[in-house]
């Protein structure tokens, strides 16, 4: 029972990492058709930001280091997404493969520097103790940075949903993943909305990019890549442009990953939700939100 | 005509080049005949082949794949796991190779081609992600983790091994760039291949016209997964091993780097660009340990010293401002 819940909750938490990642991808690709590879190093970028800056502070309170780099974080990957999409998407707005080769360029050049900067081993957010703690939920410890990831990821659920159904930007955002022609031509200003998108997936990014850092115990150049690959596969799955696809999707793959790494071998889990992916296309190619085609 | 002729030259100098004494300085620190030149030559030579088969599905047939690595690390990874794991003899290991080179293609294209564009890519690239799970998984000792496989002496015929057969290795790899350039040229000419190009142009046409794209698209998706899986096998004999950082997806976009650099759906120019991305990467690793680079300010060294800092930029300034490539460059000019 114990191992169950634990089980439970910290596939619940790694879905709640991917969905960060997968509600801004799902959103950018939705609206503007760009398969944003630098979304990776958004989540690279604001957790070393985040780190560096509770370097540069001097000796607070733990929990205020905590929120700090959670705000740091936030605030980096919103403003290099945003960068990002003025200075490189922008120009290459007619050309979808050249938007796309741009994302891989900075995604490397973004992760070599960091690379180059702070090296490759791991390094430690500065954790409060009610992070690091545990809580007994039926007979397991389930470490509390879990509870946060989920608390975090559904705020931004929530958030988003408000969004995209009550404000009258959301009102646009959604009316350009239906279509966006349709909107440019009533003489709407989708360019804005690019931005703006680019922005939410680049602080939600970055949010988890600093969670991911409590989540695993540390932050590394590299775990960014690994996260985005299975945020691709939680982004079709879900059905690309769905956020409460992608939520629905990253509790699943989360879940599957976490269970089937504990009860059979390591990486039978990883793999398996590659086979899921498979499953997924061959039945509902539009996935799970998608119209079938 | 004039392109076939200049081709023909640069492999006959090429072929020649063992023979040689002598050196370039700036472009190479050893002489053009030493097994260290030798050996990066003949892996820009494969980095090439592969580049070029990558041209093949993204620059004739327009799949944007970020699984081409898997194919790659599949030719390595067989060929290794049958030679050293299971001490096959060469011919056995090849035809194992082959056969797998052929079926996990064709399994994996049928999958991934039901859905086009920019979702073909990202589930590409989970197989291909998937590929690396299991290399660096170990399955029964098979694929030795994050250690690779190191072929045992013996494996391979004598001539084939050790830096004082050096040349041998690079003679196979500039013959197999020269074979596999053939082969791609001969496919893109050939009936299928005007299909092909037809299908990047427009493929609903191609399916008004009465021919299925799906068939035309797998085919493709399967010739130049095998011919990615040979220059792997060839990479084998270069390594004397294999590691898993050919299975990684990073490995992919580096491919599709390449074929950038050197300009998207022209042989020559993917052949260039694979040629000129390990060559810059090798060299540009060796400046980072110049001295007089480490006695820059670090603003200036740090990035000077990541040489994916280097190409990433380099890539992002090319696709912003020379759509075409170095490909595209050489031939505006030969235009004017």
């Amino acid at each position: 029972m114990g191992t169950l819940a634990l089980l439970l909750i910290t596939g619940l938490g790694l879905g709640a990492l991917y969905f960060l990642i997968a509600a801004g991808l799902s959103l950018i690709w939705g609206l503007m058709r760009v398969l944003n590879l630098a979304h990776g190093a958004f989540f690279t970028v604001a957790s070393f930001a985040a780190w560096s800056a509770t370097q540069a502070l001097p000796q607070l309170s733990p929990t205020l280091h905590w929120w700090i780099s959670l705000a740091v974080g936030a605030l980096v990957g919103g403003l290099f997404a945003m960068a990002t999409e003025v200075l490189l998407i922008r120009p290459l707005y007619v050309r979808h493969v050249g938007q796309v080769l741009v994302t891989v360029g900075l995604a490397l050049a973004s992760i070599a520097l960091v690379q180059g900067i702070y090296g490759n081993d791991p390094k430690q957010l500065v954790l409060p103790d009610w992070m690091t703690g545990t809580v007994a939920v039926a007979g397991a410890n389930v470490p509390n940075s879990r509870f946060v990831a989920i608390a975090v990821a559904l705020t931004v659920l929530a958030l988003l949903l408000y969004f995209l159904k009550r404000t009258r930007y959301g009102l646009i955002v959604r009316a350009g993943v239906e279509n966006r022609s349709m909107v440019q031509a009533l003489g709407i200003d989708v360019q804005r909305a690019f931005t703006l998108v680019f922005a939410i997936g680049g602080v939600a990014a970055g949010l988890a990019g600093v969670l991911a850092g409590a989540y695993y115990g540390s932050i590394d150049p590299v775990r960014g890549s690994s996260m985005l690959i299975f945020a691709f596969i939680v982004v079709v799955i879900g059905g690309l442009g769905s956020v409460t696809g992608s939520a629905i999707a990253a509790v699943l793959v989360g879940m599957l990953q976490q269970f089937l790494n504990y009860y059979g071998a390591p990486g039978v889990g990883d793999f398996a939700v590659v086979l899921l992916l498979a499953a997924v296309l061959l039945i509902r190619p539009g996935g799970l939100a998608g119209k079938t085609a | 005509m004039k392109a076939r002729a200049v081709a023909l030259v640069a492999l006959i100098v090429f072929g020649v080049l063992p023979w040689l004494g002598v050196s370039a300085p700036g472009v190479f620190e050893q002489p053009l005949d030493a097994p260290g030149t030798l050996n990066l030559l003949a892996l820009c030579f494969v980095f090439g082949a592969l580049a070029l088969t990558y041209d093949l599905v993204f620059g004739y047939v327009g799949l944007l794949s970020f699984g081409h690595a898997l194919y790659f690390a599949t030719g390595t990874y067989v060929m290794a796991i049958a030679l050293a794991r299971w001490q096959w003899s060469v011919p056995q290991a090849l035809a194992l190779t082959a056969l797998v080179a052929i079926v996990l293609p064709l399994v994996l294209g049928a999958i991934c081609l039901r859905i086009r564009d920019i979702p073909f890519a990202m589930v590409t690239l989970a197989f291909a992600e998937a590929g690396s799970i299991l290399v660096m998984q170990n399955p029964f000792g098979l694929t030795g983790g994050e250690d690779g496989i190191a072929l045992p002496s013996g494996a391979l015929p004598a001539p084939l091994v050790g830096v004082a057969n050096t040349h041998n290795v690079y003679w196979i790899a500039l013959a197999f760039l020269a074979i596999t350039y053939a082969l791609a040229w001969w496919a893109v000419n050939s009936p299928p291949g005007r299909v092909w190009q037809a299908i990047r142009e427009n493929e609903r046409r191609v399916g008004v016209l009465g021919l299925n794209p799906y068939l035309y698209k797998l085919g493709a998706f399967v010739f130049s997964a095998f011919l990615a899986s040979t220059a792997g096998v060839v990479y084998l004999l270069l390594q004397g091993g294999a590691n898993p950082q050919v299975a990684t997806s990073g490995f992919t976009l580096t491919l599709l780097v390449m074929v950038v650099l050197g300009g998207v759906g022209t042989l020559w120019g993917a052949v260039l660009g694979g040629i000129a991305y390990e060559y810059l990467d090798f060299r540009l690793v060796a400046l980072a340990n110049e001295p007089t680079l480490q006695a820059l300010p670090a603003v200036l060294r740090i990035p000077l010293s990541e040489p994916l800092f280097i190409l990433g930029v380099l890539f992002i300034v090319l696709v912003l401002f020379v759509p075409g490539g170095l490909g595209g460059i050489l031939r505006r000019r030969r235009a004017a």
